[in-house]
């Protein structure tokens, strides 16, 4: 009891120090910044300055915000959860990727114009948000989850944590896109039909790791969804804002399962001697 | 009708949360045709910010759990006043619900065995919360998504309703407009499920998104449907509160879950000061056995900090008002401690409440693993709503149906962490499969065409107003939640909400007169502009139901009558619309719960 009495006052001291801390890190104070940002539909627009007030424990989402009620009441800006869960929000703020309700002010130079843009490898609707679509459009091209009969008489699984963790990193991507946005497939070349792009490879990846599924995807992911286009220059991993190791982790394991299907000379001949397929127990969807 | 895009469903269902995606699964998995509308982008409504766990008593953590504890614990923290039968449902089905959603590819954390894992929530007798870390929402909401990418539903994004269409007192449609465009849609269906979610925009301090705008409430008050339980708002005790910009947004129960402690400015754990009476004998009276019930002890009883959420946020008010707050008007909230108790502390804390660590560092620069948190309460949820009926989740008006936090009754005067996920499991389900089978029952419905463009002339209002005298939208938004936080939040007066109830009136007249500039293209100012009429509807519902309520119980807290009043136990308020568009109130008796549920009710008191 005495220990944890004593527990409860080093709360309050280090809960004060944090305050004072965070208090100088945020910035008690208000200054005026300028940002740039995109006003336009369609192929046309341009950058706009607004200068609005700010205190630096503002994030860019809430200078926007600021700036939609105060002087620019038709700015076009998607958000929802404003911390970071549900992956509206992606803009080009500097030119990074990122998503504006996890970026604060006290990381940018506020001395001169912060742009924000939108993602620029989607077509734009109007000022900061985007068409999307064809992220969701791909998904169904990817087949769905099918798991092995269940473990256990009441109809359930019984899944180690290990291997829960494995899929737990991809499955929790938000869907901003913003690995799209990065990805030179998509954006400087435009290969949207053939190449689904890093953040449905993540989706593969979970689908093809997943502890409970069965089915083999990985034909479909050299003919169709164009796994070969991605040579592994990691910009996605690099701009995910829930960190997940996208080349590492989903990608390259992916390409790997491809490899040794489609162009391991040896398999091959085994399989061909077997008479065995290349796509084993697949179709045996319920 | 030339001007319409039109578009004709067995089943509309509006809103794409949790609640609207498993109605759309099992309506079409039904064979209805199935429309499916949500405001912003699939896969973003506000499940997806849900973060503890979704509450199902599989027993695999405490084999003492069953049905019949969850709907106790789920009536007690209600106050007694929930719809018996839909608790009853609730705690029967929801675990059948959790197990599909593993059948559909959700990974939940693991036991030992290899078991879906439960963690302890404040309310819920055992550990009872599935969960994927403190992302469990995500997991869900992305689990239905996927599963429904493969299902015959229309999914119409980025589209809002503005008004529900009859045909002789049965619904027969929807008016809505596509965000991206701004061109209307006329959908004719037989029958309609609202999932839209809650009201948290009513107030400025919230962890809701801007979707949360009481749409459903209102497309069902005008409609006729009764709203029920509006009175009760539920604060989530914990929210940021610094810096300013964050304010509001949710830090989990589960924090205190898996052991945090709340601390005022003295160093105190006040929650141990305030232990209510119904609530005794199953809390800890001392720190240690607060923390070997958290470590998954059986034989110890849960931390205060656990009790239900009403009760902690009117504390951590009490704590803030008497001067032991913490430096930025919070208090204390702190995780970093269990480093003294466990070796790995920091690496166990990033681990359990991963996207915790991550907000903070990001947006605070608290780091929760070495230091606490400033928390305090913030608006997150109404257990008020449409009127339904406990089996059908059908409202008063034919073929409208609800489920989720728009529909009232499972939750009664305040709703336990956890029952809402399962809320929209369970019931998005039963509205799912009723609306499909009254669809089957139904011929097409007809369409008023002149309805529909009075409606859309309407709609159209703002652009045409002239700058003089004109309103600016997002002023009367942000001056309606400053007056409905100030004068109806946690801590409630008579004679304050009555100044509410006037404001109110001024607001309607000034959010008549909002112009917007710009043209129909993705134009915010004039979404927020017709959000308004819809933001008024509710907090006038809740005002004039808190009014109503002399007395405190639940999320419903009155500083002129602070006790709990056994008068008021015996009916629940309901709203109407008068033949003026004006809000009636009434008091509709409970009905008399059954022998047996009353038996479980004693038997686990």
């Amino acid at each position: 009891m005495a220990a944890a009495k004593s527990a409860a006052h080093d709360v309050v001291a280090s809960g004060q120090r944090a305050a004072a801390r965070s208090d100088s890190s945020a910035g008690d104070q208000t200054r005026s910044a300028t940002f740039s940002v995109w006003r336009g539909a369609g192929s046309s627009g341009a950058l706009r300055d607004y200068t609005t007030s700010v205190s630096e424990g503002m994030v860019v989402l809430d200078a926007i915000h600021q700036i939609q009620s105060e002087s620019a009441n038709d700015l076009a800006v998607r958000w929802n959860c404003k911390a970071g869960k549900c992956g509206s929000c992606s803009a080009e703020v500097n030119g990074q990727p990122r998503l504006m309700c996890m970026t604060r002010l006290s990381d940018l130079d506020l001395d001169k114009p912060v742009t924000v843009e939108p993602m620029r490898a989607f077509p734009l609707l109007r000022d900061l948000v985007t068409d999307v679509g064809s992220s969701f459009r791909q998904k169904k091209r990817i087949r769905k989850f099918t798991p092995r009969a269940p473990d256990a008489p009441d109809g359930t699984w019984r899944m180690a944590q290990a291997d829960a963790d494995r899929v737990q990193e991809f499955r929790k991507c938000i869907e901003c896109f913003l690995c799209q946005d990065v990805c030179h497939v998509l954006r400087d070349h435009h290969l949207h039909e053939e190449f689904v792009g890093p953040r449905l490879l993540v989706h593969a990846a979970q689908l093809e790791m997943h502890p409970l599924d069965v089915l083999d995807r990985v034909t479909d992911l050299k003919e169709s969804h164009g796994i070969g286009y991605c040579n592994i220059t990691k910009c996605c991993t690099t701009v995910c804002p829930e960190h997940i190791t996208i080349t590492d982790n989903a990608i390259i394991p992916l390409k790997e399962r491809v490899v040794d299907r489609h162009y391991d000379p040896v398999a091959k001949l085994v399989r061909l001697l077997r008479g065995k397929t290349s796509r084993p127990e697949q179709e045996q969807s319920r | 009708m030339a001007e319409y895009q039109t578009h004709e469903h067995d089943v509309l269902v509006i809103g794409a949360g949790g609640a609207g995606l498993r109605a759309a699964i099992e309506a079409a998995q039904a064979g209805a045709s199935v429309g499916l509308i949500c405001k912003s982008l699939l896969g973003k409504a506000h499940t997806v910010m849900a973060e503890g766990g979704v509450a199902a008593a599989l027993a695999n953590v405490d084999d003492r759990d069953d049905w019949k504890v969850h709907f106790a614990d789920t009536m007690r923290g209600g106050q007694y006043l929930n719809n018996w039968r839909m608790a009853e449902l609730h705690a029967r089905e929801a675990p059948d619900r959790v197990r599909e959603l593993e059948a559909w590819g959700a990974v939940f954390d693991r036991t030992d065995d290899g078991r879906i894992l439960q963690r302890n929530f404040g309310g819920h007798k055992y550990p009872r919360l599935a969960h994927t870390g403190d992302r469990t929402g995500l997991e869900m909401i992305r689990t239905l998504q996927d599963y429904a990418t493969y299902q015959p539903i229309d999914v119409h994004m980025e589209c809002t309703v503005v008004s529900l269409l009859n045909d002789a007192g049965r619904v027969a449609g929807a008016l809505a407009y596509d965000r991206e465009r701004g061109r209307f849609k006329l959908f004719a269906a037989k029958a309609i499920v609202l999932a839209t979610g809650g009201i948290g925009r009513a107030y400025n301090v919230t962890s809701n998104s801007w979707e949360y705008t009481g749409d459903g409430h209102a497309l069902a008050f005008n409609a006729g449907a009764a709203l029920q339980d509006m009175e009760f708002v539920q604060f989530h005790p914990t929210g940021m509160v610094w810096p300013p910009s964050v304010r509001g947004i949710l830090v989990t129960e589960g924090v205190r879950g898996e052991g945090g402690i709340l601390v005022n400015k003295d160093g105190q754990r006040f929650m141990f000061d305030d232990i209510p009476e119904n609530y005794r004998s199953s809390t800890a009276d001392n720190e240690e056995e607060g923390w070997r019930y958290t470590q998954g002890d059986k034989s110890a009883r849960r931390p205060p900090e656990l009790l239900t959420r009403d009760h902690v946020a009117r504390a951590i008010v009490r704590e803030v008002r008497e001067g032991r707050g913490s430096p930025h008007g919070g208090v204390f909230l702190d995780i970093s401690w269990i480093k003294s108790k466990l070796s790995n502390g920091p690496e166990h804390i990033r681990k359990k409440l991963p996207s915790m660590y991550h907000q903070f560092k990001q947006l605070a620069d608290i780091d929760i693993t070495a230091e606490p948190m400033e928390v305090g309460p913030t608006t997150h949820y109404v257990m008020g709503g449409v009127r339904v009926d406990g089996d059908t989740q059908m409202s008063s008006v034919p073929g409208l149906f609800a489920a989720g936090e728009v529909a009232a009754g499972l939750h009664g005067a305040n709703r336990l962490g956890g029952n809402s996920l399962s809320d929209l499991l369970v019931f998005g389900q039963r509205a799912g499969k009723y609306a499909a089978e009254f669809a089957g029952r139904q011929a097409s419905p007809r369409v008023d065409a002149g309805e529909a463009e009075a409606l859309t002339r309407s709609a159209l209002g703002p652009f045409g107003r002239d700058a003089g005298g004109a309103e600016n939208p997002y002023q009367v938004q942000h001056d309606l939640q400053t007056m409905m936080q100030e004068l109806v939040g946690i801590v409630r007066r008579g004679d304050e909400m009555q100044r509410a109830a006037d404001a109110l009136g001024v607001l309607k007249e000034r959010a008549a007169k909002v112009a917007v500039t710009g043209n129909r293209e993705y134009n915010p100012g004039w979404h927020t502009a017709l959000d308004l009429p819809n933001l008024l509807i509710v907090s006038e519902a809740i005002t004039r139901s808190a009014i109503e309520r002399k007395e405190s119980r639940g999320g419903h807290f009155r500083d002129d009558f602070p006790d709990k009043d056994p008068a008021y136990a015996k009916f629940n308020i309901v709203v109407r619309r008068g033949p003026d568009g004006d809000i009636q109130v009434a008091r509709e008796p409970l009905t008399e719960i059954r022998a047996d549920l009353k038996q479980i009710i004693e038997e686990n008191k």
